[in-house]
């Protein structure tokens, strides 16, 4: 017997609530200022391609004026600013942030084309939670386990990628401010919108000028900021690529690096795990942010004897899963976040089609305009396949099998990467020693992308290093 | 918005296949083997359950899908009056709402069946004389099935001669947490047999089996010995019906539907009082056992107060406006 077919109706979230300018300059001294040397871009939604506003691309002396201010802020205000009057600052900031969660999250699914359960329920109120808890810190940094005085590094240039634009941009900042540094931060130049409503909110909260600077723009305004020598520290989240440039490039100069970088992160399945919540974490691992996630599980490792009932379950589920327009409220699967992304993403999954792996995609329309790609599974890929060795940073997940724990761990730890991981098992014990023999900064138990303010994250091997988040995302903000 | 392929079948989990259809009978042949196969299911992790329960809750239904939504919950409600105080009068009250829920609107559909005490079921099938609304009795010492099977086997019955259509049984839940399963399946086996040709809904009292292992065992346990239907709560005990142990029921239905061919219905009953309750069951019975299980046949909601709810918001999306609750009968 055939019941109703249930066919949810469009439910788009408002986009009247963001008050969206036809051009934005950069954030500067406390001020929106207009560029010097620098030149504008557009950034559009991914979703269909629309032009949103007009962003600065910053020049070398847009950076430097940056650069200037936070130095001053540093030295005249914030660094000896009383703790606790810098925690007032960030608590209203987070007060803010929540105030003006909807239009974040709307700005957030525009910019960045996920969809917008994700933007409100997951980026928004962990940024606000981000803000929160490092507020916390401020005048608690003698009991963070540094010394009973530990001082501020001063300049902090800080690169963000363009996943989760305002939560990284949350990582980022919110540490930095609460251990008294000032900050020049520059979003990703396909998402740039909500950073700069930030700057909007820092002026709301009356943060002292200087002490966050925003410089928009792409790789060369990076470059810029980071070769500064007014900089004391760099920070940044990005591909394995640029970061070794970063790297190199500040190689003996005496600033202090944190990098968080690629993932190729090993999701595993064992026999006796909770097969129906392994089915959620394994769509969670790979397909939250359309995959655009340095941590996602990219690559499912699955005891060969619940093999056949796990891809089974797997790909019934995929079947439900809702792909389209960012702002529907009921859209699992958003946007592509930029046409050189989506073309990144076919390359590999063309390779391992090549390469003998079998491809699957449960049967969804895409959208005609925008950039979009199917939720995909390869089955039969091996350790040797590109597509298991390379992050191709979108929704596709490599799926291999293992028969005993030890080649689990063998296999999860086998790349250069270690991020994350995942483990997945009802007996309490395996995953104690699962996870002390993972090579991976963070590993999720039963659980899949799970992030807290409170617990730090970082890498392994070309991963990067350092760690945001917790007490330990301190020390990368902290003179020890 | 793209349209989504039906569900590919033939997913059996682990430890469901050794429950193919030919080896049934073993399982339950003794306690051990019946045990070995319940405690074999794979586990559920309830931070994940819950997890995914709230994440569909979030879904948003608006516009013709909730009107969809809201008529298919109408024509899936039992509409449901388990009182000491009971009388024929207020059965019939129940049950002229039952036929035409809203008077002021003839196109608001009758609900499934009305569910009430053995003893009145012979009020409720005169007063539901001619119309397609069932009536629907629970039976077996309800709520709490602390009886003799003698007793129970009566009652049940009882309820089918009296002319009910569907028996609502509860389970042994001491025996359930006592880990003597096979008394359990062979008290429902044995109120199967007295059922006759009446639907036999099987109520778990998952709020007294209290983890989610057990709920999944239990529903395993009852489609095994022959339920029709498996329900959560009797009503009596908190908490009564959720949106996690719901889905755990429905993916134990989907599972056995894979292994056996066999499709069970499911009933979440007590707490569900507002629309938008209703609707995210709905959305789960889609998002996990799929769209065949939308329908009275498949899935049910045993509740009293929502009816009004429901109703209010099918006026509202009809006219645009809210009437108050005077505007609403009150049976």
């Amino acid at each position: 017997m055939a019941g109703m077919k249930f066919d949810y109706a469009p439910a788009p979230e408002s986009r009247a609530i963001v008050d969206l300018k036809s051009s934005y300059g950069l954030f500067i001294g406390g001020e929106f200022v207009d560029s010097r040397d620098g030149r504008p871009f557009k950034t559009i939604s991914p979703a269909s391609e629309e032009v949103l506003a007009e962003i600065t691309e910053a020049g070398p002396q847009d950076v430097d004026r940056a650069v200037a201010a936070a130095r001053s802020a540093f030295e005249s205000t914030w660094s000896g600013m009383r703790p606790a009057d810098r925690a007032k600052y960030l608590y209203r900031v987070a007060r803010i942030i929540q105030e003006r969660a909807r239009e974040l999250a709307v700005l957030e699914s525009l910019d960045n084309g996920k969809p917008i359960r994700e933007s409100r329920d997951v980026d928004i109120p962990l940024v606000a939670a981000h803000f929160f808890y490092y507020a916390g810190w401020a005048d608690k940094l003698s009991y963070a386990g540094f010394g009973p005085d530990p001082r501020p590094l001063g300049v902090a240039g800080q690169i963000i990628p363009w996943n989760f634009p305002l939560l990284m941009l949350a990582w980022k900042i919110a540490p930095a401010l609460a251990a008294g540094n000032t900050v020049v931060l520059k979003p990703a130049e396909t998402t740039p919108l909500t950073a700069l409503v930030f700057a909007e909110i820092c002026q709301q909260a009356g943060i002292p000028p200087g002490v966050v600077n925003i410089v928009t723009g792409a790789g060369d305004t990076g470059r810029t900021l980071v070769e500064h020598p007014g900089v004391d520290k760099v920070a940044f989240t990005g591909s394995t690529e640029v970061g070794r440039m970063i790297a190199k490039s500040v190689a003996g100069t005496g600033k202090k690096v944190t990098l968080e970088l690629g993932g190729k992160a090993a999701n595993i399945i064992f026999d006796d795990a909770p097969i129906d919540q392994a089915v959620e974490g394994i769509v969670n691992g790979i397909f939250f942010n359309q995959g655009h996630v340095c941590c996602a599980g990219s690559r499912l490792l699955v005891q060969e004897s619940v093999y056949d009932d796990v891809l089974a379950s797997l790909k019934r589920r995929l079947t439900t899963l809702r792909v389209g327009d960012p702002l529907d409220k009921n859209t699992d699967i958003g946007a592509i976040n930029s046409a050189a992304q989506l073309a990144r993403i076919r390359e590999l999954s063309e390779v391992g089609e090549q390469e003998g792996a079998e491809r699957w995609s449960p049967p969804c329309e895409l959208p005609d305009r925008g950039f979009w790609f199917p939720p995909t599974v390869f089955t039969g890929v091996s350790q040797a396949h590109r597509i298991a060795r390379e992050e191709i940073f979108g929704p596709v997940l490599s799926v291999l099998t293992f028969r005993t724990p030890d080649e689990a761990v063998e296999k999860a730890n086998n790349t250069p990467y270690g991020l994350s991981a995942g483990v997945w098992t009802d007996k309490g014990s395996r995953i104690l020693s699962i996870a002390a023999q993972l090579r991976a900064g963070v590993v999720w138990a039963n659980t899949f992308n799970r992030f807290d303010p409170s617990a730090p994250f970082g890498g392994y091997k070309e991963s990067g290093y350092g760690r945001e988040g917790g007490r330990h995302g301190l020390e990368a903000y902290l003179d020890v | 918005m793209p349209q989504r392929g039906g569900y590919p079948r033939g997913v059996t989990t682990a430890a469901a296949k050794s429950a193919s259809p030919d080896r049934l009978p073993e399982i339950a042949s003794s306690d051990a083997s019946l045990r070995q196969f319940l405690h074999g299911l794979p586990g559920v992790d309830a931070v994940g359950a819950d997890e995914r329960a709230a994440k569909l809750a979030t879904r948003s239904i608006k516009t013709t899908a909730k009107q969809q939504a809201i008529d298919l919950a109408i024509r899936m409600i039992d509409l449901t009056t388990l009182e000491g105080r009971d009388t024929p009068g207020k059965v019939r009250a129940l049950c002229a709402k039952a036929r035409r829920p809203d008077p002021s609107d003839p196109t608001a559909p009758s609900v499934a069946a009305v569910c009430v005490y053995p003893d009145l079921i012979a009020a409720a099938k005169a007063d539901l004389a001619g119309s397609a609304v069932k009536v629907a009795s629970v039976a077996t010492a309800f709520p709490s099935g602390r009886a003799s099977l003698a007793v129970k086997l009566q009652d049940t019955k009882d309820a089918v001669a009296a002319g009910a259509d569907e028996i609502d049984m509860v389970i042994d839940r001491g025996a359930f947490l006592a880990g003597h399963y096979l008394e359990v399946y062979d008290e429902i086996v044995a109120i199967r047999d007295a059922s006759g040709p009446a639907h036999l809904k099987v109520i778990l009292e998952t709020g007294e089996l209290a983890t989610y292992d057990n709920v999944r065992r239990a529903s395993w346990l009852a489609m095994l010995a022959g339920a029709d239907f498996i329900k959560t709560s009797t009503g009596k005990i908190q908490p009564a019906a959720t949106l996690p142990v719901t889905l755990i029921m429905l993916e134990a239905v989907r599972d056995f539907h894979d292994t056996t061919g066999t499709m069970i219905g499911v009933k979440p009953a007590g707490g569900i009082r507002t629309s938008k309750d209703a609707i995210r069951y709905l959305v789960l019975v889609n998002e996990t056992a799929g769209a065949d299980w939308l329908d009275p046949d498949w899935f049910r909601l045993g509740a009293s107060s929502l009816l009004n709810d429901l109703l209010m918001q099918r006026q509202r999306m009809a006219t645009g406006r809210y009437s108050g609750p005077d505007y609403f009968t009150l049976d």
